[in-house]
């Protein structure tokens, strides 16, 4: 029993799934009360992870789920990401005509698989937690049906998802002959390098968790699908699914593979300094600001990487700094890309944004601090996340990884510069809608206050996460 | 001294620039009296800071310092001697582009008085900041107020332009910033007080200087990375370039000063015969590119590439002299070429054209601006009785003492300065008036008026009579030596063997 009360968050979404499903089937046209719902139910499971103790790590189920401040704060981050997309893209869902019940479900349902994902301590649970995730995001890319490109894109996803999918299985199973247990405590005392097999088994695991976040080279996907899902399911993607493979990817380095650092350090590193100059310079000659998001985001990941390769509590912290900025900062951008909205139609090329700054000042002033955030330049938000990433890696003298890094950002400062170019120096074209729901305005205020106020209270997210200790 | 003063200086124009944000009218002129109004404010708090300003001892007065970045980074600023003269340089400046721009920005007036009090914040920052972090945020920072000016306001190239000098100078800077971070790893703080005293380990100076090398180099700019400056220079508005010329180029001079001298001694003195090499090169080749120039802003930004090869030039010649010289010559510099690029800005506003052959003759039909042009062509070439003489004759006085023939090259370029300047001038204003639209534009408006002349007069003043100024910097200056050549002292024979 004792065990259930900790799960309450997990029990919770659950069964609000389960009523939201009974909700849809008895109640037509009941979208919007749905909607509604669901986001209080995601609200209501933060203020249940926040009733859990903290700073206690517990092991439940016989050491196959645990909850930390890891786990804790993760799952946070998750659920006000689903709630904050939810509530904003409610507007954009109607005017798609993809206001459906299921939306909000299958959202739920992600979360779900995701909150399991993040607080699995067994190779079993955290399958089960990712499949859960994966199937209802391939569903979710292809929700707007009717469309040829999001047909397209969610059965993509599917087919490399599952190959990937496939690889992890794999590497799990080799994990699980040549350790002998599941469990990721077991797993890292029986850690050898001298056993091949172990080592081949962290590298398939390495490949799948690689797709999952859209690490170069296992990035084919996410330009395809980032830019044929609704808009709304981009910004899902785009920073949901991220946290949550984020943290199991740091798990999975930390926890049962730690002892063998030698062996994954390096592939981290490449997959770091690949995304981090791929996402920069494949972005250069993107026109369309869906895809340039995604390129973007590999980027980013591979900031998150530099972090997570580091191998001391302080990399790991920095990286979940980074992962935690660059929510909020993709936030921004997606309530800046909903929007951009004329007479119900949905503009998403940077050549929308020409000469925006004259019509709508707020909008560019916001796109403005965000993009220059993006692009890591003080004092705003993304300069404080990279500079932790690099304090970090510099702290254990890997001067390559850095400088690559740094310079990376001065190839992805250009097309950061190239959108502002278009807002502010180029002629304007027609004004484009002004009303937007109050959901999308407080987002877009709370996400810019935010980056650009950060250099105020820098120390605050940091000593938030530095509870976070696995090592 | 309990109120922050500093910080106040820091802050108060970018209140203003919140205030204009909220305030609704986007062209009128109330604005431009609140952005007067604030940074004038600023300029007398500034000089009010000179006068509480203790000359006699080269400790960091007004220091604040509070937390920051927990446990890593203080929030800590304060000034000396080298650092005073910059600020006022600053708040003399700012209020004076804020003057200038009733004839030159005709677009969002609004936007572009937000951008230059934000700009005159960051630029104080970076003069004050006794942090490296704090330092490079504010010196990072102003990019973004930059990048607009050129881009929004500039001319016809502005947006090639504006990109070169973003990218240029982030590039320069991400390697500082490495630096920055592997200082902290290495020493344990990055407080440029306890850092003076701490002494950064001699293996890794020459690494560490070279990466802020990198930055500052680009900032002056040095050549051969001197490339973005014409290109900013002149597709920038008036206002914009002076900021540019005055202030920012001195941010770099400034940080090798207080940085590069400051804190990794044995690398300076490994590294001075680059930095001699390169400020020749730059006294040399950007005078003779200067005198083929047939656009006029494209000629001083070509000027303020050699008169920053003589501000390099004196502080690695690590003398008294030279280092003072090279402030004053900063300086000096700083009024100058904003005046000069004030005075361009005059013409074009009346003609819009910067292209040299326009003009000829002026002296017949603006005979006021004629006789302030004179001035600001004589001080820029250091004529004595101006400020631009002082610095010039300190520095070579400094590389006189330590390398004969550096010092000689280097008198050359003050012939050569001489040359493109005058030749400037006599083709501008002297000569046959052959372009018939000269004769309709008026002389200086009392705006104009009020503008150089409030420049002309500290560079006469502190021609003649350089005592303040030198009274200010001298002991910071020569604190600054001392420790030099005790680290060196310390440390240095390691090197050499």
């Amino acid at each position: 029993m004792n065990n259930l009360n900790f799960i309450s968050p997990e029990i919770f979404i659950s069964l609000s799934i389960m009523f939201l499903l009974i909700l849809g089937v008895f109640r037509k046209n009941g979208s919007s009360l749905i909607h509604n719902l669901s986001i209080g139910f995601l609200l209501i499971t933060v203020i249940l992870i926040l009733n859990n103790p903290f700073d206690t790590a517990v092991t439940l189920f016989g050491n196959s789920y645990v909850i930390d401040n890891l786990s804790s704060l993760m799952k946070i981050l998750t659920l006000l990401g689903g709630a904050f997309v939810l509530s904003i893209s409610t507007k954009y869902l109607k005017i798609s005509k993809i206001f459906l019940i299921e939306y909000p479900i299958l959202i739920l349902c992600s979360i779900l698989g995701m909150m399991v994902m993040i607080s699995s301590n067994d190779l079993m649970v955290f399958y089960i937690g990712l499949e859960l995730q994966s199937l209802a995001l391939y569903v979710l890319a292809s929700f707007n049906r009717d469309q040829l490109k999001s047909s397209e894109s969610g059965l993509k996803y599917f087919v490399l998802s599952a190959l990937s999918s496939g690889l992890l299985l794999y590497g799990c199973s080799l994990i699980y002959g040549f350790s002998g247990s599941t469990n990721f405590n077991i797993i890292g005392n029986s850690m050898d390098s001298t056993h091949y097999g172990l080592t081949f088994g962290i590298v398939f695991i390495l490949v799948g968790l690689a797709f999952k976040i859209s690490a170069v080279p296992f990035h084919m996907w996410a330009p395809d699908v980032y830019e044929g899902s609704p808009t709304s399911v981009t910004l899902f993607f785009a920073i949901v699914p991220k946290v949550a493979a984020l943290t199991v990817f740091i798990r999975f380095m930390y926890v049962p593979f730690f002892n063998m650092i030698d062996q994954w350090q390096p592939i981290i590193i490449f997959l770091s300094i690949a995304s981090m100059i791929f996402g920069a310079v494949a972005a250069i000659g993107q026109g369309n600001l869906k895809r340039l998001v995604a390129y973007s985001s590999i980027g980013h990941i591979g900031y998150a990487l530099a972090g997570l390769s580091v191998g001391t509590n302080e990399g790991i912290q920095s990286s979940i700094v980074y992962i935690s900025i660059y929510m909020v900062m993709n936030l921004g951008l997606f309530s800046c890309l909903f929007m951009m909205k004329r007479n119900d139609q949905y503009f998403e090329t940077i050549d929308d944004l020409s000469g925006l700054s004259k019509n709508h000042p707020v909008l560019s002033l916001s796109l403005l601090v965000i993009l220059f955030s993006l692009a890591g330049i003080p004092p705003l938000a993304g300069f404080f996340a990279k500079f932790y990433v690099f304090k970090s890696v510099i702290e254990q003298s890997m001067y390559f990884l850095a400088i690559v890094g740094l310079l990376s950002t001065v190839i992805a400062a250009f097309y950061y510069l190239r959108i502002i170019k278009v807002i502010y120096f180029d002629e304007e074209k027609e004004k484009y809608d002004t009303d937007h729901s109050v959901w999308l305005k407080i987002s877009l205020t709370f996400s810019t206050l935010l980056i650009l106020l950060y250099f105020i209270f820098p120390s605050k997210l940091v000593e938030i996460v530095s509870r976070i200790n696995l090592i | 001294m309990n109120f922050p003063i500093l910080s106040s200086l820091i802050l108060l124009p970018t209140i203003g620039a919140l205030f204009l944000l909220f305030s609704k009218d986007k062209n009128s002129n109330t604005g431009k009296y609140v952005a007067l109004f604030t940074s004038f404010v600023n300029f007398l708090i500034s000089i009010y800071l000179w006068y509480l300003f203790d000359p006699s001892t080269s400790t960091f007065q007004f220091v604040e310092n509070r937390e920051w970045l927990k446990g890593f980074v203080n929030y800590k600023v304060g000034i000396d001697g080298i650092s005073i003269l910059f600020i006022i340089l600053t708040t003399l400046i700012t209020p004076l582009c804020i003057i200038s721009v009733n004839n030159t920005i005709k677009v969002r007036l609004r936007d572009f008085l937000i951008a230059i009090l934000v700009m005159e914040s960051l630029m104080i920052g970076v003069f004050c900041s006794l942090d490296l972090v704090v330092f490079y945020l504010f010196f990072e920072a102003g990019l973004i107020p930059m990048f607009l000016i050129i881009g929004i306001w500039g001319g016809e190239r502005r947006v090639y332009s504006a990109f070169k000098f973003f990218l240029y100078t982030l590039l320069g800077s991400v390697l500082m910033l490495v630096a920055i971070i592997s200082i902290y790893w290495i020493a344990g703080t990055t407080d440029i007080v306890q850092l003076y005293e701490l002494r950064i380990d001699t293996k890794y100076q020459n690494l560490l200087w070279l990466a802020f090398f990198s930055s500052f180099a680009v900032k002056t700019p040095m050549w051969p990375v001197h490339t973005w400056l014409p290109d900013a220079h002149v597709e920038a508005p008036t206002a914009g370039s002076v900021l540019l010329a005055a202030i920012l180029l001195k941010m770099a001079g400034y940080g090798f000063i207080r940085f590069s001298l400051g804190l990794f001694p044995v690398a300076s003195e490994l590294f001075t015969p680059l930095v001699y090499s390169l400020s020749l090169i730059a006294i040399i080749y950007a005078s003779l590119v200067a005198l083929m120039q047939e656009d006029m802003k494209k000629l001083i930004a070509y000027s303020s590439v050699a008169h920053m090869g003589f501000v390099t030039l004196g502080i690695f010649t690590i003398t008294q002299q030279g280092i003072e010289g090279s402030i004053i010559q900063m300086i000096s510099h700083g009024l100058v070429s904003a005046a000069l690029f004030l005075c361009v800005g005059v013409v074009y506003d009346r003609m819009h054209s910067r292209l040299i052959k326009t003009y000829g003759g002026l002296v017949s039909v603006m005979p006021k601006y004629s006789i302030l042009f004179m001035l600001f062509t004589l001080a820029a070439l250091g004529l004595p009785g101006t400020s631009g003489f002082i610095g010039e004759f300190l520095i070579l006085m400094g590389a006189f003492k330590d390398n004969f023939l550096v010092a000689v090259i280097a008198s050359f370029g003050v012939i050569f300065g001489a040359a493109y300047m005058l030749w400037l001038y006599r083709r501008v204003v002297f000569g046959n008036l052959v372009n018939k639209d000269l004769l309709k534009i008026p002389d200086l408006d009392n705006s104009e008026k009020f503008i150089l002349w409030s420049l002309a007069i500290p560079v006469l003043f502190f021609g003649f009579y350089p005592e303040p100024l030198i009274n200010t910097i001298e002991v910071s200056v020569n604190d600054l030596i001392e420790m030099y050549n005790f680290n060196l002292n310390m440390y240095g024979p390691e090197v050499q063997k």
